[in-house]
């Protein structure tokens, strides 16, 4: 294993998202703010609790999991497409390391940067509504868990991409409208039944249920197929990488 | 000895069906300076890169060292360094953090020391905490070197590393040259500037289209493709070569002032010259001057890529 390898590609991208602190962290945290005054507050204040949890509670665990997965994927594909994109790549394609090394330390460091920022935000909610977390190490199991597959995602999208607009539909157009519609601001029993049938294809709907369910014990879907869901997705993802190195896709000609 | 690099009947067939590489067979011994030279296109590039692990090869078989660069990637790349053409830099990193990235990317413990003498060999010292966007593009080059001799390579890729820079940095790139040359390292380069890998080069490969059409030693190459050209100026000028030469080959000069006989250098033979004047002497021709001129290797190789 070639730590000083992944050592080095670590802490350069920590470094980038240190020059980058300002847009990386205040950003996120400034809209998940708007969200707990507009849902939370304001509107918050005319919904029943559900579930037995006030509403404004009740969505800080969607609203981490929307953080979360908007910036995993976003520093991620923007951390290994950029080196492409500039040319530098052709120094980590002709060192001494593995795909699993040049893996963990790109997608360590973007799982690092949004599993931070989740608990930034976490605290963050702390000031608009009490949070109780029920299962802490579940909770921050999660978060591990789904910073890590997503960001394991949006790696695999940067290397993708072959151009700047690819890189940002993807979160766009698939993972915004998922999280929305995978029950970040509602309880999916609160649907119609046949969209709730359909809701049940939407991977996103078993993290926020596992992760809501981590905080107040309650949770959309059973907790076990929330966890098998996201291991799935996860090994899909490395499969992906797996090939990806394999066979220098997007990579080497 | 075991080659340093040996490269065996590689072909490379880009996708699309472009053929950059014809069954390239190749083999460097430790501490040889070894240039390559071809016409953009020739392929140049295409095999420093499959050498380097950036390009797939399609047939064929590379070891460094002995490690073979796929098995035994690992092995065989810690003891490579490439200086690519293309100057490809990052932006917004500083130049130290640059030069330590590729040390630890390459699998080396930090020392610090070490990166310090590659920044003062290369005069990049001062500029240590720049960011390498504001270097100019002769900085960037010396960037790239220093990255590619973070690890200590035992063979360093240098693909055409004077194309477009400064007097100032190709002389001092030729010093360091030397100085790795004397510590044994391995030098691969590419050039343009044929007078380099004639000062530089212990051997001298020629690559067109694809194929490695010729590997020699240099001084070796010099005498076999080397033509001599001997000017006799006259006292009197001719109006055409004197039937008594006609065997010589000889070519008038315009203006008639001048005979002009070229000659191979091929096994040294001298014999020739001693003949022609012995001819001249006996058709009573006086002469005033007389003037060699070799040719280069610059010469030889726009004659090798002229013929097919
Ligand atoms: N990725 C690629 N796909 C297709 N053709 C390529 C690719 N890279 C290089 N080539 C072609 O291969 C040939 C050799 O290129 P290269 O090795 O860069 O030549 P050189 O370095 O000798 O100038 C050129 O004709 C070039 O257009
Ligand atoms: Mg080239």
């Amino acid at each position: 294993m070639n730590i000083h390898a992944i050592g080095a590609i670590y802490r350069f991208e920590m470094a980038r998202t240190g020059r980058t602190l300002l847009q990386s962290v205040v950003s996120p945290v400034l809209s998940t703010s708007l969200y707990f005054i507009v849902f939370g507050s304001a509107i918050g204040s005319h919904m029943n609790a559900i579930d037995g949890v006030t509403y404004g509670a009740f969505i800080v665990p969607g609203l981490i999991m929307l953080a979360l997965l908007t910036q995993s994927i976003t520093n991620a594909a923007f951390g290994i497409y950029f080196p492409r994109f500039v040319g530098t790549i052709y120094e980590v394609l002709s060192a001494p390391v593995s795909f699993v090394e040049i893996t963990l330390g790109y997608v360590g460091a973007a799982a690092t940067k949004s599993i931070v920022l989740g608990l930034i935000i976490l605290a963050t909610s702390t000031l608009f509504v009490p949070v109780q977390v029920l299962h802490p190490v579940w909770m921050v199991g999660f978060l591990v868990l789904t910073a890590v597959t997503f960001s394991l995602f949006g790696f695999i999208i940067g290397i993708w991409a072959d151009g700047f607009e690819k890189l940002q539909m993807i979160p766009l157009l698939i993972v915004t409208p998922l999280t929305f519609l995978g029950g970040s601001f509602y309880s999916i029993d609160m649907l119609p039944p046949f969209w709730r049938s359909v809701t049940l294809f939407n991977p996103v709907v078993y993290l926020i249920s596992g992760f809501r369910w981590s905080f107040f014990g309650v949770s959309d879907v059973n907790i076990a197929l929330s966890l098998g869901m996201t291991l799935a997705f996860l090994v899909a993802c490395l499969v992906a990488v797996w090939w990806i190195f394999k066979t220098g896709y997007r990579l080497k000609s | 000895m075991q080659p340093i690099l040996s490269v065996q009947n590689v072909s490379k067939t880009y996708e699309g069906g472009f053929v950059a590489l014809k069954n390239v067979s190749l083999d460097l011994s430790q501490g040889e300076i070894f240039a390559l030279l071809g016409p953009n296109g020739a392929g140049k590039t295409t095999l420093i890169s499959i050498i380097c692990g950036l390009v797939n090869m399609t047939e064929g078989r590379i070891a460094v060292a002995g490690h073979d660069i796929v098995a035994d990637y690992r092995a065989a790349r810690e003891l490579i360094g490439l200086v690519p053409q293309e100057l490809k830099t990052d932006s917004f990193e500083t130049v130290w953090a640059t030069v330590s990235f590729s040390r630890g990317l390459f699998g080396k413990k930090r020392n610090d020391a070490y990166i310090e003498k590659v920044l003062r060999d290369l005069s990049l010292w001062d500029k240590k905490d720049s960011k390498i966007m504001t270097l100019s593009g002769g900085m960037k080059r010396r960037v790239l070197i220093a990255k590619a001799l973070s690890h200590e390579p035992r063979v360093l890729f240098l693909d055409e590393p004077t194309a477009g820079v400064d007097v100032e940095l190709r002389r001092d790139m030729w010093r360091l040259v030397s100085a790795l040359r004397a510590a044994g390292v391995t030098i691969i380069l590419t050039t343009h500037y044929l007078e380099e890998a004639e000062e530089m080069a212990d051997r001298i490969g020629v690559i067109r289209k694809g194929e490695l059409i010729l590997v020699e030693e240099k001084t070796a190459l010099m005498r076999k493709f080397g033509q001599k050209r001997l000017t006799i100026q006259l006292t009197a000028p001719l109006a055409a070569v004197p039937p008594a030469l006609a065997g010589h080959g000889l070519e008038l000069a315009p203006g008639g002032q001048a005979l002009i006989y070229a000659y191979g250098t091929t096994n040294g033979s001298h014999a020739p010259v001693s003949a022609l004047f012995h001819d001249l002497d006996q058709a009573g021709l006086a002469y005033k001057d007389l003037d060699t001129e070799q040719s280069t290797l610059e010469d030889i190789f726009v004659d090798l890529m002229r013929g097919e």
